[in-house]
């Protein structure tokens, strides 16, 4: 990457985390929400608080996928109704760098996002068998994935409700169907194959394993779906821009 | 006119042609810009101004004919062309959440300005266009015409070659668009390739070198303003209100001054026009004599816009209403 580009992927990144992510009802959404939700999960299942890593990947999981999701529709959709997303397009920046850098700052906050039930679990159990690695891997895949899946949905509709409601369409029926409250095998025979066509199933699998230590998949065959995934739906998202916003 | 030898095309546009759905937008125009010139492109809402700056812009792809913009084929390579140009499109797009001196830094990163080289830039514009006093506040809390002058400022923040100016004084106050017209003047005069769109003929009279009268997504005409004006260069139109209107003897007034041409106008005038002078003594005198009681008779000077009206056919109403663009 030439130095201007860097110093144009910098510009964008910056200008979203100021205008977007560093907003009150950000911060405290990306706060409240994992806290609040992980500490309901922790007391409905804490008798034995051993339980609380088996809640664990799905809070961590909830809390990536919520928070990234709900920032592509504002900071793709509402700019592109403002118009100020014709500026970027107009940037002799390359169109994949310029979605990258749109990106980012999604990443960055799902990532933020996930430290939220690590630190409630912090003082109620014990982490220490947690293997870390892999848990970061998981996260940065996780929050990769589910922005991507924010964008893709977002740049396939025109207005910032619209992408609230689609989203929606999507990650609900995740939460169930990826293992993360449920383990793939109690659900309906009929359902179980649409598991593991969802990115999230691999993302889930990779926390049980990494903090339960009962995953069902290999750890490789984990990061390549989420790997694909996350290719397919960036190069789906630039040809959707491609051909609806640059007519 | 077209280019002349010794002068370079900057903008060289080739039959293009954009259709949405069944609207033809653009319809196969062709028109050059030579380096350093101030181009004007006039025609009403719709006529396919907007569309026209997105194809030359890289906004949109043309369905067919090429685009040439700094030695660059756009509709190839539209992002190398965009390091040569600025745009200020139509509506003021710039963040509200940011401050005036954040988002023209903001455009300048965009383009790949050290941050040494933006902050001056930015206080530089801001300066220029009297907003250094606003640079903190937010983009959201400006005035219409503050947005429009700060949306100016981040399309030139880069110090593009060539610019691109849709509509910049639609909806502003008469103080940003003097302030606006003003700095156009100045970096046409400092050489910048300059491409404004608009719908107000004295703006494009007062401005551009050369003019392309656009409607319905064709060109109707591109000519020098000297070009454009000399048919009606020597011309004189007379306008005379009597207060008896019904009682107008137009056809007794042509027999007398044969070489006039005459026309009562919807609202009761009596329009005189003449390829020389129009000898205003003798008509008043005429008429009073064939009983007609002349209130006021005046001269009216002849300008773009009756050129405009003449060429296209579209009223000037209809240019200032927005009428008259692709159905």
């Amino acid at each position: 990457m030439t130095m201007k580009r860097l110093t144009a992927f910098l510009s964008i990144v910056k200008k979203d985390v100021r205008a977007y992510y560093l907003k009150p009802p950000n911060i405290s959404w990306g706060i409240l929400f994992p806290l609040v939700w992980t500490g309901m999960f922790f007391i409905k299942t804490g008798r034995d608080m051993e339980s609380i890593l088996m809640v664990l990947p799905g809070m961590v999981a909830l809390s990536i996928l919520f928070g990234t999701t709900s920032m592509l529709a504002v900071t793709v959709t509402f700019e592109r109704k403002a118009k100020s997303f014709e500026r970027l397009l107009l940037a002799p920046v390359p169109l994949g760098l310029l979605m990258t850098a749109k990106t980012s700052g999604a990443i960055l906050f799902g990532v933020i996002n996930a430290t939220g039930p690590f630190l409630v679990a912090l003082f109620l159990t014990d982490l220490s068998g947690i293997s870390w690695g892999v848990v970061l891997a998981a996260i940065l895949m996780i929050a990769i994935v589910s922005t991507f899946l924010g964008l893709f949905i977002a740049v396939s509709v025109s207005e910032v409700f619209e992408a609230q409601t689609f989203s929606n369409f999507f990650r609900f029926p995740m939460i169930f169907l990826c293992g993360l409250f449920f383990p793939i095998e109690d659900l309906p025979r009929i359902l179980q194959p649409l598991s593991y066509v969802l990115p999230l199933t691999y993302g889930a699998d990779l926390l049980h394993g990494a903090i339960t230590g009962q995953n069902m998949m290999s750890f490789q065959l984990d990061a390549a779906v989420l790997l694909f995934s996350i290719a397919v739906l960036f190069i789906l998202t630039l040809r959707n821009i491609s051909r609806r916003w640059i007519m | 006119m077209t280019a002349s030898g010794t002068e370079r095309v900057c903008i060289g546009v080739s039959g293009i042609r954009k259709v949405f759905g069944d609207v033809v937008a653009v319809d196969g125009i062709s028109f050059q810009v030579m380096y350093g010139e101030l181009f004007g492109f006039l025609g009403p809402n719709g006529a396919g101004k907007t569309t026209t700056i997105h194809l030359l812009t890289g906004l949109a792809r043309p369905d067919d004919g090429t685009i040439m913009v700094g030695g660059i084929d756009c509709s190839k390579n539209p992002k190398a062309a965009q390091h040569l140009i600025g745009v200020v499109p139509d509506e003021s797009n710039l963040y509200p959440e940011l401050s005036g001196f954040e988002n023209l830094c903001f455009c300048g990163g965009l383009y790949g300005m050290s941050g040494q080289e933006r902050h001056r830039r930015a206080t530089e514009l801001l300066e220029m266009f009297g907003l250094s006093s606003a640079s903190q506040r937010k983009y959201a809390s400006y005035s219409k015409g503050m947005k429009r002058r700060l949306t100016i400022a981040a399309g030139i923040m880069h110090h593009p070659p060539i610019l691109f100016l849709d509509e910049p004084t639609t909806g502003i106050d008469v103080e940003s668009a003097r302030l606006t017209r003003g700095l156009l003047k100045k970096l046409h005069q400092e050489g910048t390739t300059i491409f404004l769109t608009t719908h107000y003929i004295e703006e494009a009279q007062r401005l551009c070198g050369r003019i392309a009268f656009l409607a319905e997504g064709r060109i109707i005409r591109t000519d020098t303003i000297d070009n454009l004006l000399s048919p009606v260069k020597g011309r004189e139109i007379v306008e005379v209100a009597v207060s008896n209107p019904d009682t107008l003897p137009v056809d007794k007034l042509s027999l007398t001054f044969p070489g006039y041409s005459m026309q009562k106008t919807d609202d009761g005038k009596l329009l005189v026009e003449s390829e020389g002078r129009v000898r205003i003594a003798d008509l008043v005198r005429c008429l009073d004599e064939l009983g007609a009681e002349v209130r006021e008779a005046r001269k009216k000077q002849l300008t773009l816009e009756d050129v405009f009206v003449s060429v296209t056919g579209i009223g000037a109403d209809a240019l200032m209403d927005g009428k008259g663009g692709k159905k």
